[in-house]
């Protein structure tokens, strides 16, 4: 059984989807993939596409056991012959059927007789530690337990793969960190291939290794999650990583380079590359205060306070100057500011804290429309 | 207040006077215009039950209810009352077979020629029945497009039974397919592809998932069709003709005994109606209300 595992998918998709083109290329090496992107990004089609629900106009999905789809070779299993676990935002649990008969409806390797279905719904019941919900409808029980029960229902089907689609989403953030901790046990436990999808980094972030990112149809980024988190290659990558980044032509000045970008933006960096590039800022590298600091390698930004956020034990304040600029900072730093909306302070960093990436030159015209 | 804020201080010197009886004309006529409206509504209310109720207790109350069960016990009464829920029931059977997998299509695809088929099928909702009932003649009669190929097989379907239960399906279809269409429509289309990923085909997927979940709404159509096929009259007419024991329906045989002058009779027989009709009408409120998983 353990052994019949499949331990990589590898899906290629192109299809025509409204106004956007869906053309996608994907590879699970064991582990979690994030499938990042905005919505109508086409990320749900990804997945909708390697779970049978949809039929591309070109694909090949397959793991190193099996393919599901080949248009080519005229190979397209049904969705209910492809052993794909899916788990829904809304969970998506049946009304009508009680948390046991949910379980029960997809039981695999189905059990001929009665007491034995039976048998293998208090197993998944006892092993997702669900068992008082048994014989509760779904809507009286609460958005966290409606995903746990998604997922036994999904893990009772013996899936092959899993397909998690903003499993989230749609949770309060006190639930998500619980149910977050959770599905991180599982994923491991069960150790399939898994596609998370999500428009949010920070959902995902803790559950999946390795980073896709989907804008407009196309995946833009790939590779492990701190490649994407060190080198962002897209606004989008660099804000979803909660990371400042911004778009700009480097020219070097003295030792030090010059990133002139729009709005008469100019920062210093300490790397060395010339031309279209992305200036990384990391948050926790900003210092926020009330006083300009003077210093010809430091950057140095002006401007209201935008919006302030607790993450964990850090704080993150959205600074409105331009362009507007998020710095990490501690508990101690919060109270000597006095942090309050429209509070006007400065945020610097030093030259070497502005890490350069290459852009690519489409991309940089794209991110330079507003200049 | 209201006047200092928005007034200059010339305006406020004789502001209150020049304005207030003015404010108290336009507040008068609009007092007097909601109380006329509030008169005519219920007016218009009242008239309406009045015009409804009367006439349905006038059913019951013109005569005694021994004359009631005597009339009803009539050989005229009980052969319309077995033809009628007969056939109704027969008619019903045919609408939900054929009608389900129809509304399930349409409620849960989208394909080219979707709403004319739409239409097409709510079209007897307002045609007039003697149309239905004619247009049935000329396609199944024996002169009809259809008449010589049923002939040679030697089926004769005017004046038969078929004949009122395919009167009857003609007019009452439309009643189910639209709600059933609309309940189908109302499943979660999620709950429908987490079924197939659970391993269920599409015959499974529709009987555990999208039929139970359209049910209170197959039911509530089911029964508005049959309240409609129990009431066919028109198209019975011309089509199936008035054979007592055959094709002679509770309306038919209303029909024939007011005509008779037979009033006791056809007021029985209609007091029958009334009730059966509005039996229905309650299971219909009841199964809308119940989504039953709740």
């Amino acid at each position: 059984m353990t052994d019949s595992k499949p331990r990589e998918l590898t899906v290629q998709v192109r299809h025509q989807l409204g106004r956007i083109r869906l053309d996608a290329h994907l590879h699970v090496a064991g582990g979690v993939l994030a499938l990042i992107g905005p919505s109508g990004s086409g990320k749900t089609s990804v997945l909708r596409a390697i779970s049978g629900l949809l039929k591309p106009d070109w694909g090949y999905v397959a793991t190193d056991k099996k393919v599901l789809l080949d248009t080519e070779q005229s190979i397209n299993l049904p969705a209910e012959e492809r052993r794909v676990g899916m788990l829904f935002q809304d969970a998506a649990l049946f009304p009508h059927m009680t948390v046991a008969g949910n379980i029960e409806y997809g039981l695999y390797p189905r059990p001929r007789s009665r007491s034995e279905r039976g048998d293998q719904v208090t197993a998944v019941l006892d092993r997702f530690r669900i068992g008082e919900l048994a014989s509760a409808k779904p809507r009286h029980i609460s958005g966290g337990e409606r995903q746990r029960v998604a997922l036994a229902r999904a893990v009772a089907t013996s899936p092959e793969l899993l397909l998690l689609d903003e499993p989230l989403s749609a949770l309060d953030s006190v639930t998500k960190a619980h149910v977050s901790a959770e599905l991180s046990q599982w994923l491991l436990e069960l150790n399939l291939p898994t596609i998370l999808v999500s428009h949010d980094f920070a959902d995902v972030v803790g559950l999946a290794d390795h980073v896709a990112i989907i804008e407009e149809g196309s995946i833009v980024q790939s590779g492990t999650k701190d490649q994407v988190l060190r080198s962002p290659a897209s606004a989008f990558a660099a804000a979803f990583a909660g990371i400042n980044f911004f778009p700009g032509e480097a020219v070097p000045r003295g030792g030090l380079t010059e990133i002139r970008g729009p709005g008469k933006m100019m920062l210093l960096s300490t790397d060395t590359l010339v031309g279209p590039v992305g200036a990384v800022v990391h948050p926790w590298d900003v210092s926020l205060s009330e006083q300009r600091l003077e210093s010809s390698a430091m950057n140095c930004l002006r401007g209201p306070v935008i919006q302030v956020a607790n993450i964990g034990n850090s704080t993150r304040v959205t600074i409105g100057s331009v362009p507007p600029i998020v710095a990490e900072i501690t508990g101690e730093s919060v109270d000597r500011l006095e942090l309050a909306p429209n509070r006007v302070l400065y945020a610097s960093w030093k030259a070497a804290g502005t890490r350069l990436v290459p852009r690519a030159l489409d991309g940089a015209r794209r991110d330079l429309d507003f200049v | 207040m209201e006047a200092g804020t928005h007034s200059t201080s010339q305006e406020l010197v004789r502001g209150p006077a020049a304005s207030q009886p003015a404010r108290r004309t336009v507040g008068g006529t609009r007092r007097f215009w909601d109380v006329v409206a509030a008169v005519l509504t219920g007016f218009a209310t009242a008239v309406l039950i009045v015009f409804i109720a009367l006439p349905l207790f006038a059913i019951f109350g013109k005569t005694s209810p021994a004359v009631f069960w005597e009339q009803l016990r009539s050989p005229v009464a009980l052969d319309a009352l077995r033809v009628s829920l007969a056939t109704s029931v027969v008619a019903l059977v045919c609408i939900v077979t054929l009608g389900t997998p129809v509304s399930y299509l349409l409620g849960t695809k989208r394909f080219p020629g979707r709403p004319i088929i739409i239409t097409l099928f709510e079209l007897p909702l307002v045609l007039p029945p003697a149309v239905a009932g004619i247009a049935l003649f000329a396609a199944f009669g024996r002169f009809g497009i259809l008449g010589s190929q049923l002939g040679t097989l030697g089926i004769q379907l005017p004046f038969t039974w078929v004949a009122v239960v395919m009167a009857q399906a003609f007019v009452a279809m439309p009643f189910f397919v639209r709600q059933a269409t609309a309940g189908f429509a109302s499943v979660d289309p999620h709950l429908l592809g987490v079924s197939r990923t659970l391993g269920a085909g599409s015959a499974r997927t529709f009987f555990r998932v999208a039929a139970p979940l359209a049910g209170p709404s197959l039911s509530a159509g089911a029964a508005l069709a049959w309240a409609r096929a129990l009431g066919e009259f028109g198209a019975t007419t011309l089509f199936a003709g008035s054979l007592q024991g055959t094709t002679q329906t509770l309306p038919l045989a209303i029909y024939g005994e007011f005509s008779a002058a037979n009033m006791e009779a056809a007021l029985a027989m209609g007091a029958l109606m009334v009730a059966l009709s509005g039996a229905i009408l309650a299971a219909v409120k009841m199964l809308r209300r119940t989504t039953y998983w709740k």
